[in-house]
């Protein structure tokens, strides 16, 4: 008995040792490499791909961001500001529920299924509003040109792509709003697109926050 | 291109990328664990811990060592939490509460990675880093160690001996994991996935004002947490999140991390019992159930039936644009066909049949390929289950590998097979027929039965991955799924020890003309089929209730 307790603690102790001298390893000097040579060699990738328009910082190219109006008095969810290409909608996002004196961006699903009342809901609306919102006087933006991608959320909440199906249609709404030329607008969707990677790697892109900074500046240059 | 015809490229790059390592590696991995010689480093760490590495254990001396090592891993995460609103570097993060501390840290030495926590609110740098990274190198290289000392009991004989726990881990850990992940983390960093110990900081917006990020050391957790099939996100949304996946490149690679060391196991098997066609013989097993599974995902997934999905035009809810749906199945069953957890699309949006592959997939018992070494002896126990069937047909004892499988051996392979399925279905119904646990659910009908079921199939099959409307953290789901969790993981490995232990016992029998020859298609057939039938019976019920009625009316 006495000898079987101090065998067991033998081997616990031993235990406890290997999980220190592994965290020393694993936990310590493994990060601190890793991060030493990837901010010596990519330090605008490892610190969140910021990109800059006007010398100012506004954002990630990899992190979506809403492009709403100000709220205005009363109202609950903001509306869109039409004279910017819109992403995908970001039901899934989630509000800071621990450690509350942040105001962290919480990245998340909705996690509803195919068959979730509030989910057929959503989607209803938002293609609804996809047409409404994009269709012009001499433009009408029909149900089946509406992309899957325009009126579903995406599994981060934080997807900074559309499909270029998506940024097509809002090209009419664009020129409009913007006072340019649908063909200006749509020369730059175009420049904006990417293929897929390599030809054949996940599907064609157009990341939002680089075509509304490339608007910005054709708008400030007309 | 059409999305179709993308994603049967993705696949078809991936399987030639994951063959391309697949001598090496393997064959590498049998010299790490057939050799002699220790490191230099290796030798300090020895030191460190106090223990011979040349002292051959027997099944229980190896049992014991997995088991101190996992007690102590689950009480120094635990504290670890438990202590974080007084550590440094922790963002000044609060403490977690004690419930979902003792299910986080049973989840990550687990090698499961079920997360009841909102990663980038809750867990600050010391224990993301220094805690739960940390179990990703290590709940890996334990289920090595247990998976190689189960082919060592089939490669030895006339001796109880399995080999030296200590020098098992260590060796997993520093020549395998961890090389490996160097090399990894570069590259996704190199993707863009972020790498640093910067503070919460602000950050500019187009619209004005600005949004409030946490960096982190997320490239080299993201290396660990696929290679080791662990699976838990730096970040809620794991691998959706673009600071952990970049793009449609790095998505791809992450899934040839998950993939490697699994498949790869299948080399260093045939290496050490002496034959490589033995190891063939799984891997063709297990490629066959991952290739057929991805199949029936993507025609399931791009069907997109669900009402949600039909007005919407495509199954995009919860997937990311830069993936698409082609890469999102891959992703989804190469997680779920192993042990790791991690997503690039949340499950609990996939159309109902979808998910019901996911959970079929884990309800194999994770093993086509597999966790790293938990995949290869789940594979080997079905193996002996499927050879002992084949004997009942013919009226012989059955042998696997110059091994007899007798009546010990087949109660242990028993066991192992029955433990997962009773700890899923008993909590399960548990949580079903309590009052309080269906308050946690998101979505109603058979898909709020299905978020039960997924949360503990994935709890007790050590994967990780949730339907994820459920909201795991209250009382009731941290405490159960932790100890399904610790059950779920540590049981089997009693039986896959114990088994070893007997088969290096034995002395080899020669193969007769009757010996059921292993190493044909045929026995691949047998095992299949097998694999299949046991798990559907065991199963069919719960399945039917869940994703099949959901599925089914749509």
């Amino acid at each position: 008995m006495n000898n079987s307790v101090t065998n067991t603690a033998r081997l616990l102790w031993a235990g406890l040792r290997a999980l220190l001298v592994l965290t020393v390893v694993t936990g310590i000097l493994y990060p601190l490499a890793i991060t030493g040579v990837a901010q010596g060699l990519f330090p605008g990738k490892a610190n969140g791909s910021e990109i800059k328009a006007d010398g100012k910082v506004v954002g990630s190219s990899l992190i979506g961001q809403a492009y709403n109006l100000p709220l205005k008095q009363g109202q609950e969810t903001p509306e869109p500001d039409l004279k910017w290409f819109q992403g995908r909608p970001q039901n899934g996002l989630g509000t800071n529920s621990a450690n509350t004196q942040y105001k962290l961006i919480l990245s998340g699903a909705t996690n509803r299924s195919g068959d979730n009342a509030e989910l057929i809901r959503w989607v209803k609306d938002a293609k609804a509003a996809v047409i409404k919102d994009n269709s012009t006087a001499d433009y009408k933006v029909k149900a089946s040109d509406v992309p899957a991608d325009a009126v579903t959320s995406s599994g981060s909440g934080l997807d900074p792509d559309i499909s270029p199906e998506y940024a097509d249609i809002q090209v009419h709404r664009i020129a409009e709003t913007n006072g340019l030329s649908v063909a200006q607008v749509q020369k730059l969707v175009d420049e904006h697109t990417d293929g897929r990677v390599l030809g054949f790697m996940g599907e064609p892109t157009v990341n939002v926050l680089e075509l509304n900074i490339a608007l910005k500046e054709l708008v400030a240059k007309s | 291109m059409s999305p179709v015809l993308a994603g049967v490229l993705q696949l078809l790059a991936l399987i030639a990328a994951l063959a391309l390592a697949y001598r090496p590696l393997g064959d590498y991995m049998a010299r790490v664990y057939s050799s002699d010689e220790h490191l230099r480093v290796e030798k300090w760490i020895y030191k460190g811990i106090g223990a011979n590495p040349n002292t051959e254990m027997r099944w229980p001396a190896y049992l014991r060592g997995v088991l101190a090592f996992s007690a102590v891993s689950v009480l120094f995460l635990y504290l670890l939490q438990r202590v974080q609103g007084r550590l440094p570097g922790s963002l000044g993060f609060s403490s977690i509460d004690p419930d979902q501390a003792f299910n986080t840290a049973a989840s990550f030495v687990s090698n499961t990675n079920w997360q009841s926590y909102y990663g980038e609110q809750a867990m600050g740098h010391v224990v993301q880093t220094g805690g739960l990274a940390v179990q990703n190198f290590l709940s890996a290289a334990v289920g090595i160690a247990v998976a190689v000392a189960l082919v060592r009991g089939f490669a030895r004989s006339r001796t109880g001996e399995l080999g030296n726990f200590w020098a098992d881990m260590v060796r997993g850990v520093i020549r395998i994991l961890l090389p490996l992940s160097v090399i990894a983390a570069m590259v996704l960093v190199a993707c863009g996935a972020i790498q640093n110990f910067s503070g919460i900081h602000s950050v500019g917006q187009f619209m004005g004002g600005s949004q409030q990020w946490n960096g982190g050391a997320v490239a080299s957790q993201e290396a660990i947490k696929e290679l080791g099939t662990n699976g838990g996100g730096y970040f809620n949304a794991n691998s959706a999140h673009p600071f952990e996946n970049p793009n449609a490149f790095s998505n791809l690679f992450e899934i040839f991390l998950i993939l490697l060391i699994p498949f790869a196991l299948t080399r260093t098997f045939g290496r050490m019992v002496g034959s490589l066609r033995q190891g063939y013989a799984i891997l063709a097993t297990m490629a066959t159930i991952w290739v057929g599974f991805i199949c029936l995902m993507w025609w399931t997934e791009f069907a997109h039936h669900g009402p949600a999905f039909e007005i919407a035009g495509g199954a995009m809810e919860g997937k990311e644009t830069r993936f698409g749906i082609g890469a999102s199945s891959i992703f989804s069953i190469s997680t779920t066909l192993t042990s790791t957890g991690a997503v690039d699309s949340f499950h609990s949006s996939n159309t109902g049949l979808g998910g019901g592959l996911n959970l079929l997939g884990m309800q194999l018992g994770e093993i086509a390929p597999g966790g790293v070494g938990s995949g290869l002896y789940g594979m080997l126990i079905m193996a002996i289950i499927a050879v002992f069937i084949a004997g009942l047909m013919v009226g012989r004892t059955p042998e696997y590998l110059g091994k007899k499988i007798g009546t010990s051996q087949i109660k242990f392979a028993a066991c192992y097979i029955l433990i997962t399925p009773a700890l899923v279905l008993i909590f399960t119904a548990a949580a079903m027929a309590l009052p309080t646990p269906g308050h946690s659910m998101t979505n109603s009908g058979a898909h709020g039965f299905s978020e039960i079921l997924y949360a503990y199939t994935s709890g007790a099959n050590n994967n990780g991955s949730a339907f994820a409307g459920l909201n795991a953290d209250t009382q009731w789901f941290n405490t159960t799924i932790g100890i399904v969790m610790l059950l779920g993981r540590f049981l089997p490995m009693v039986f896959v020890l114990a088994l070893a232990g007997s088969l290096a016992e034995q002395k080899p029998v020669p193969a007769t003309a009757g010996t059921l020859r292993t190493e044909k298609p045929l026995f691949t057939g047998l095992l299949v089929g097998a694999i299949l039938i046991i798990t559907g019976l065991t199963y069919f019920p719960a399945l039917a209730l869940g994703p099949l009625a959901e599925g089914l009316a749509s």
